[in-house]
């Protein structure tokens, strides 16, 4: 069609044909964006589909290929453990150390060194200058209050004949004040794993166990250790505090204790680099989940650990020990009608094509389609969140591979024999993995790393899944360009038609008038994301406000940004200076302003899809259509056609959907159920976000808001 | 008259060989001093962590070759040792073979043991030639060739000008011509022990070498594997000439305890009683007839002796009995399965008050028929630690990501330090001298300015801790860096800790070694305390000769603590994929660069007058040239004017044709594939 235009007009030069192609697929955009957006969301929904099985791609880890070795004998120590715990909870005259006494002693009666770690759980404060960044240690420990600390107890085996150069720790976080039973359980697992540790002779890498005092939440105490591991404080900050605390005579009190011929060594021990981490928990969950096995691996960022780990565990898990694994899904999806609609209909599809050629395999069950759509709506959405889902996301932080392991047992009652299986069963998922992990020479780096799990044993790789955003995105560039050629047309009868063919040939005159304007949109568009970025620094002020609820910071958050937008608005001032400009004038402003927003969420989505590929996902899928949609309403309304009109309700509904807060409070209302939501909680979920340093954070302030403030401001133009 | 001289020439003969005989005798006596001798003797050692340390030492002492009558041959001594010390002018030398690691804290780090003893893990080889300065490094790359070639090792490897060093003063005093160097990642295995056992003139087949039982020795918790060599040939005027060949093998082996269950009743904190036959799977059949001496020792260390002093202390009531050799066999600790044949105790010992006790068996009067088989046997459960060096010494990486990092160098201190120095505190001036000797590979780029000193928590000045240091900065795929520095603390020190930044460099593909993916090792550093000097003397009931074993405890040796290897992990490329590395980098440069030329060499205004031109002639010169052709060939004549569209028609058809000869051309390859 363009090669005709261009026959058409005889004595003009033949563009390049990737000039012709950039032209034509221009000039088609409003196809080509409808087109891009279903398919993007269709191939986003095919992703269950198109999940391949996992595989182990590291041949080094060999998993299960040797027997496990755990006897019954480790078990039963460790049973004598838990209920040790157990009891000690019933007493409650030694306060939080006995446990860790007790664990010490366990410890130290293996062979392994022990340590304590002292920790100052840390606040959480909000840093604008801390984000994407490791926060420096010395800097935020200034204002620790003696009485909060926990104490970690660490226990290092070295490997008889490894030379030290590597590690593999496991993790059981319990709660000090108090043991459930699932952790003393957890406990015991890890307990049977490292007795049977130290008496083997096939270790090559130390093994570091880490009973971490979850007092102040898991996270802080595994991440504290990790910060004093990698990077510890030598310029005596420390030594002030433990000095200024009454608290630090605990340390003494442990060490001089009973036990005169165990050497509990003061100082941190270390133990080589880290290969990968286990957490281990143990769910206090009720008989239906008994004997599954939940892995959860999202780290900050939407960062996950090798595949290959996954894939391990999965695979002992699922055939060594008869362990169901699960990964997380959002229930609430399982039963919506319309998954199961098109699960049906992919189903019957590939029915169909492989009655046509049975080679085509595609299509799955619609029961594991909809198991898989949850699956991977959970996976993009704590992937997107940028919060880990467990003290796993410590590690990650020093690119350490690890996972929380997190098993289920009916168990809780004092069936012993039904216990001691329990242990057995755990304590050999855990040894099998630790031996793989023990095999394996290089680091973690065979598999992948950026990937969707729609099941434990199935995963889209990132080739398949960027496939949705770049057809989501696509449309953007090519409705900006067409947007503003559209807006230099001179001929206003083109005005509201998007297929014009281009303008090709133009006067100077023209071009330094246009680029004025242009140049307009721009520095409205640049305002607004300026407004984007005090917001999202705006809360930084709102935390020191003492005492308020969330309710009332939200309201005052949102006051504020109010406030800033209003006062850029009157310093830097809205281009309404050319009132004295045409209608026709007008019209191309608002498709210029259009035609920048478009390209700057393109820019935005595109950045943060480096970050936090899952982020950008869902921002698309709000963004996209809302930034294409947008019209000012005046026009339609001028119009008073039917399908006018149902774009006029298109985009109030997407730019009610649009703003972040309304998006989060429907996505809330559909997913838990309407009821007693208030505006509070929206506040408190961007306060988990940032406290996370969380680039979703970030992307929403700096990208999202912006935009939609922009679209807005395009729908409510004054045309 | 002729019985005569038959009968008198038979005396005479008789008479002769006497005369002869007892020359050679005599001769054999004079030349005692400058035979070559060879003494094989074990060390074992109970360590408190519930393991036995056994220390084999072999020493083959040949006199230097120029006194030598035998010319270039050997008795005892090894040839091949001695072509080497020859060719390469080996003044002393060292190469250790070793797999795990010593435990400092529970092995100890004081006595001459570990600080001879205890290696960094892998191969560790250094050297000084009698050779002139400009030749050391030749010198040293034919002695690892040689090396690699005579131990089944990859020494060679140390050939290369990035793995070695030179160290100038903190590692041994030497004059520029001691050359350094570590393999961390090097395993040892029996195929290194062979040829070493080669180098014994009974190899493993007599003497206490048959002990070496290798799935036993191999078990253990350390393996390490030495030999130091030292000739003072090349020394004019030196007091004893000749070759010393030292040969060391110690392991840490841990006793089968039968009672593996962990009740935690008296039994368990009991030590595992062992013998020689369960822990080698061996027995000593009789020494090796070659060697001069061959005895084995037992060894008790001091903290063991107090202990053990406590608790006849105890018992006091019941026995009275002195530490004699009795009192030694029947204590209340353990008891030997065997009498000793001597007892030493040492003497003077500046550093503790106990003082050890070495007992000393001779194998000679053994033989298969009477094996000599070792025991020891725990009566009663004896804890105990072990004496440790004055700083303990430990290292680590700081920092985490592909970009920067540090190495921290901790040490703190024990209860030795504590013990001898707290009576010195008197004094302000004393100080503890630590010498550090540090190589850090090219490719971790260390900023030595960034050094800095913690000392109990507080930083402190450059200037109040070095007293020296030595720096040589790496030069990438040229040398390592080097750092040598000596430090002086005050004496109550209780912690101490250095760091140093650095930044990770990139390697060449062709640099990164198999298994890239592991990460890169930074050698072990050398923390040594001449302040300290570690040696035992016994005293000797009857003062015979002294026995190689314990002239080596007399020994003044520096204490030496090798800190542990550090794994750095590098930015590694993806070697699975080049191919699409390659193709995906190639398509964005070409793209990339493509673009920017056609921008910056198109002129627009150069173009349009360019078509216009064209336009204006309708049409190129190719089309027209063809159309004509094909005008004459269809018997028309040329109908220039409508060229344009006849052209066009043309073109396409000429399109139309190459794609069908593309696509022939695919379906035949397609089709000839299959």
């Amino acid at each position: 069609m363009a090669e005709a235009e261009a026959e058409a007009e005889a004595p003009k030069p033949r563009p390049r044909p990737i000039v012709r192609l950039g032209i034509f697929l221009i000039a088609h955009s409003l196809l080509l964006s409808v087109v891009c957006c279903t398919a993007g969301i269709l191939t986003l929904l095919l992703l269950p589909v198109l999940a391949k099985n996992t595989y182990i791609s590291e041949n080094a880890l060999m998993p299960g290929s040797a027997n496990s070795m755990l006897p019954g004998q480790e078990v039963s120590e460790a049973n004598r453990l838990v209920k040790d715990l157990t009891s000690l909870d019933l007493k409650p005259v030694g306060g939080g150390i006995e446990s860790q006494r007790l664990i010490a002693e366990y410890m130290s009666d293996l062979g392994a060194e022990v340590s304590y770690h002292r920790f100052y759980p840390q606040s959480n404060q909000f840093h604008p200058l801390h984000f994407l960044s490791y926060p420096e240690s010395g800097t935020i420990r200034e204002n620790v209050s003696c009485s909060l600390h926990g104490l970690n107890t660490v226990g290092i085996i070295r490997a008889p004949r490894g030379d030290g150069k590597e590690a593999i720790v496991l993790v059981t976080p319990y709660n000090s004040g108090k043991i459930g039973p699932g952790e003393a359980l957890s406990l015991g697992i890890a307990y049977s794993v490292f007795s049977l540790l130290s008496r083997v002779t096939w270790l090559a890498k130390d093994i570091i166990w880490l009973a971490a005092d979850s007092k102040y939440g898991e996270y802080a105490a595994v991440d504290a250790w990790l910060s004093d591991y990698h990077m510890p404080v030598f310029n005596g900050l420390g030594a002030l505090n433990a000095e200024m605390c009454h608290g630090s005579n605990i340390l003494n009190e442990l060490k001089d204790d009973s036990f005169t011929e165990r050497k509990i060594c003061d100082g941190f021990r270390r133990a080589g680099t880290m290969a990968a981490a286990l957490v281990i928990k143990v769910a206090d969950r009720s008989e239906q989940f008994e004997n599954s096995l939940s892995i959860y691996a999202e780290a900050s960022n939407g960062q996950m650990p090798n595949l290959d780990l996954i894939n391990i565990v999965n695979f002992l898990a699922v055939h060594r020990q008869g362990l169901q694994t699960k990964v997380e899904k959002m229930w609430s999806l399982l039963n919506c009608k319309w998954l199961k609609i098109l699960g049906e209909i992919l189903e019957s599809l590939g029915h169909v094509a492989r009655s046509l050629n049975p080679q085509w395999k595609f299509g799955i069950p619609a029961a594991d389609y909809a198991e898989g759509i949850a699956t991977l709506a959970s996976s993009l959405y704590y992937q997107a969140l940028g919060v880990p889902t467990g003290p796993h996301g410590a590690f990650r932080d020093y690119q350490v591979d690890a996972i929380t392991l997190e098993i289920s047992s009916g168990v809780f009652s004092n069936d012993k024999v039904k216990q001691n299986d329990f242990l057995l069963r755990g304590g050999r998922l855990i040894e099998g993995v630790i031996r793989s992990v023990n095999n394996l020479l290089e680091k973690f780096h065979q598999s992948f790393f950026l990937y969707l799990l729609t099941s434990p044993s199935k995963f889209v790789s990132v080739g398949v899944y960027m496939i949705a955003f770049a057809l989501l995105v696509a449309p953007l560039p090519m409705v900006a360009a067409s947007l503003y050629i559209d807006a230099h047309k001179l001929d206003p009868s083109y005005e509201n038609d998007k297929s014009t063919p281009p303008a090709s040939a133009a006067e100077k005159f023209g071009i330094t008038f246009r680029s004025c304007k242009w140049l307009n949109a721009a520095k409205k568009v640049f305002v607004v994301h300026l407004w984007g970025a005090v917001v999202s620094l705006l809360p930084y002020f709102v935390c020191q406000i003492p005492s308020c609820t969330p309710t009332i910071s939200f309201v005052v958050w949102v006051s504020l940004s109010i406030l800033s937008l209003l006062i850029l608005y009157l310093i830097l001032g809205f281009p309404f200076s050319y009132v004295n400009a045409s209608s026709q004038s007008q019209n191309r402003d608002w498709a210029l302003l259009k035609s920048v927003t478009i390209s700057a969420a393109f820019i935005g989505l595109c950045l943060m899809s480096v970050i936090n590929f899952s982020t950008a996902e869902i921002g698309a899928l709000l963004l996209v259509p809302m930034c294409l949609m947008a019209q000012p309403l005046k026009l339609d309304v001028k119009a008073r056609i039917l399908r006018n009109f149902s774009r006029v309700a298109c985009n109030l509904a997407l730019g009610f959907i649009g703003f972040p807060p309304a998006a989060f409070f429907v996505l809330k209302g559909v997913f838990e159920g309407f009821g007693g939501i208030s505006v509070g909680y929206f506040w408190n979920w961007l306060e988990t976000i940032w406290a996370w340093n969380s680039a979703t954070y970030l992307y929403i302030g700096m990208v999202h808001l912006p935009c939609w403030v922009l679209c807005i401001h395009v729908l409510f133009h004054p045309c | 008259m002729t019985h005569l001289p038959r009968r008198t020439v038979y005396p005479f003969l008789l008479l002769l060989f006497q005369i002869l005989f007892s020359a050679i005798a005599f001769g054999s006596v004079l030349r005692e001093a400058g035979e070559e001798e060879f003494s094989e003797e074990l060390l074992l050692r109970p360590l408190p962590d519930r393991k036995v340390l056994a220390h084999f030492h072999f020493e083959t002492r040949a006199p230097s070759s120029l006194s030598d009558s035998y010319g270039r041959h050997h008795h005892l001594f090894p040839k091949a040792i001695a072509q080497l010390v020859q060719k390469f002018r080996v003044k002393e030398m060292e190469l250790s073979f070793t797999q795990g690691r010593w435990n400092y804290d529970q092995w100890g780090g004081f006595d001459p043991i570990p600080s001879s003893n205890a290696k960094p893990p892998g191969v560790e080889l250094w050297a000084v030639f009698d050779v002139p300065q400009h030749q050391v490094d030749a010198y040293w790359k034919n002695l690892t060739h040689t090396l690699s070639g005579l131990f089944c090792a990859s020494i060679n490897f140390l050939e290369s000008s990035t793995t070695y060093s030179a160290p100038e003063w903190s590692f041994q005093p030497s004059s520029g011509s001691l050359r350094y160097g570590t393999l961390p990642r090097e395993a040892v295995c029996t195929e290194n022990l062979t040829p070493w056992l080669k180098l014994l003139p009974c190899r493993d087949k007599a003497g206490l070498s048959v002990l070496m039982h290798r799935p036993s020795i191999y078990r253990g918790f350390y393996h390490s594997q030495r030999l130091h060599l030292k000739s003072s040939q090349f020394d004019s005027g030196g007091l004893e000439s000749g070759i010393v060949l030292e040969q060391t093998l110690t392991v840490v082996l841990q006793p089968n305890s039968q009672s593996t269950s962990k009740t935690y009743s008296i039994e368990t904190k009991l030590q595992p009683s062992w013998s020689l036959s369960s822990i080698f799977g061996r027995k000593v059949t009789g020494r090796c007839v070659l060697a001069k001496s061959s005895n084995v020792y037992l060894q008790l260390e001091r903290g063991l002796v107090t202990e053990l002093e406590n608790l006849q202390m105890e018992n006091v009531i019941s026995r009275a009995d002195n530490m004699g050799s009795e009192g030694l066999r029947s204590n209340p600790g353990f008891e030997l399965s065997v009498k000793p044949d001597r007892v030493f105790k040492e003497v003077n010992s500046i550093y503790s008050k106990s003082s050890s006790v070495l007992c000393e068996y001779s194998i000679v009067k053994y033989s298969d028929s009477e094996p000599f088989d070792l025991g020891l046997t725990w009566k009663l459960p004896v804890v105990w630690s072990c004496q440790q060096a004055p700083l303990h010494a430990s290292r680590f990486l700081m920092g985490s990501g592909n970009e920067r990092g540090a190495i921290a160098i901790s040490l703190t201190s024990t209860e030795l330090n504590e013990g001898f120095l707290g009576a010195n505190t008197v004094e302000d001036r004393c100080k503890l001298q630590v010498d550090i000797f540090q190589v850090v590979p090219w490719y971790i780029k260390v900023y030595f300015h960034t050094l800095q000193v913690f000392v109990d928590g507080q930083p402190q000045g450059l200037t109040d801790v070095v007293e020296k240091m030595h720096v040589s900065p790496s030069e990438d795929k040229v040398s390592p860096g080097v750092m040598e520095l000596v430090l002086k603390f005050p004496c109550g020190v209780k912690s101490a800790t250095l760091t140093l930044e650095f930044d990770k460099g990139f390697l060449h593909i062709d640099e990164y070694p198999p298994d890239a993916n592991q990460g890169f090792d930074i050698p072990s550093a050398v923390i040594s305390f001449p302040n300290f000097l570690a040696s035992t003397h016994y005293l000797e009931e009857n003062s015979l000769t002294k026995t190689p074993m314990l002239s080596k405890f007399q020994e003044k040796s520096l204490v030496l603590s090798y800190t542990e290897v550090l794994l750095v992990p590098l930015t590694t490329p993806d070697f699975s994929m080049p191919y699409n590395v390659i193709t995906i980098t190639c398509t964005v440069f070409a793209l990339y660069f493509g673009s920017l030329v056609n921008v910056l060499r198109r002129r627009v205004g150069e173009e349009e007058r360019l078509l216009k031109n064209r336009a204006a002639r309708k049409a190129g010169r190719l089309p027209q040239l063809l159309s004509k052709l094909s005008a004459k060939l269809r018997g028309k004549e040329c109908e220039s004017p409508q060229s344009s569209s006849a052209s066009s028609s043309f073109s396409s058809s000429k399109l139309i044709l190459k794609v069908v000869i593309v696509a022939g051309i695919a379906i035949f390859w397609q089709f000839y594939s299959k």
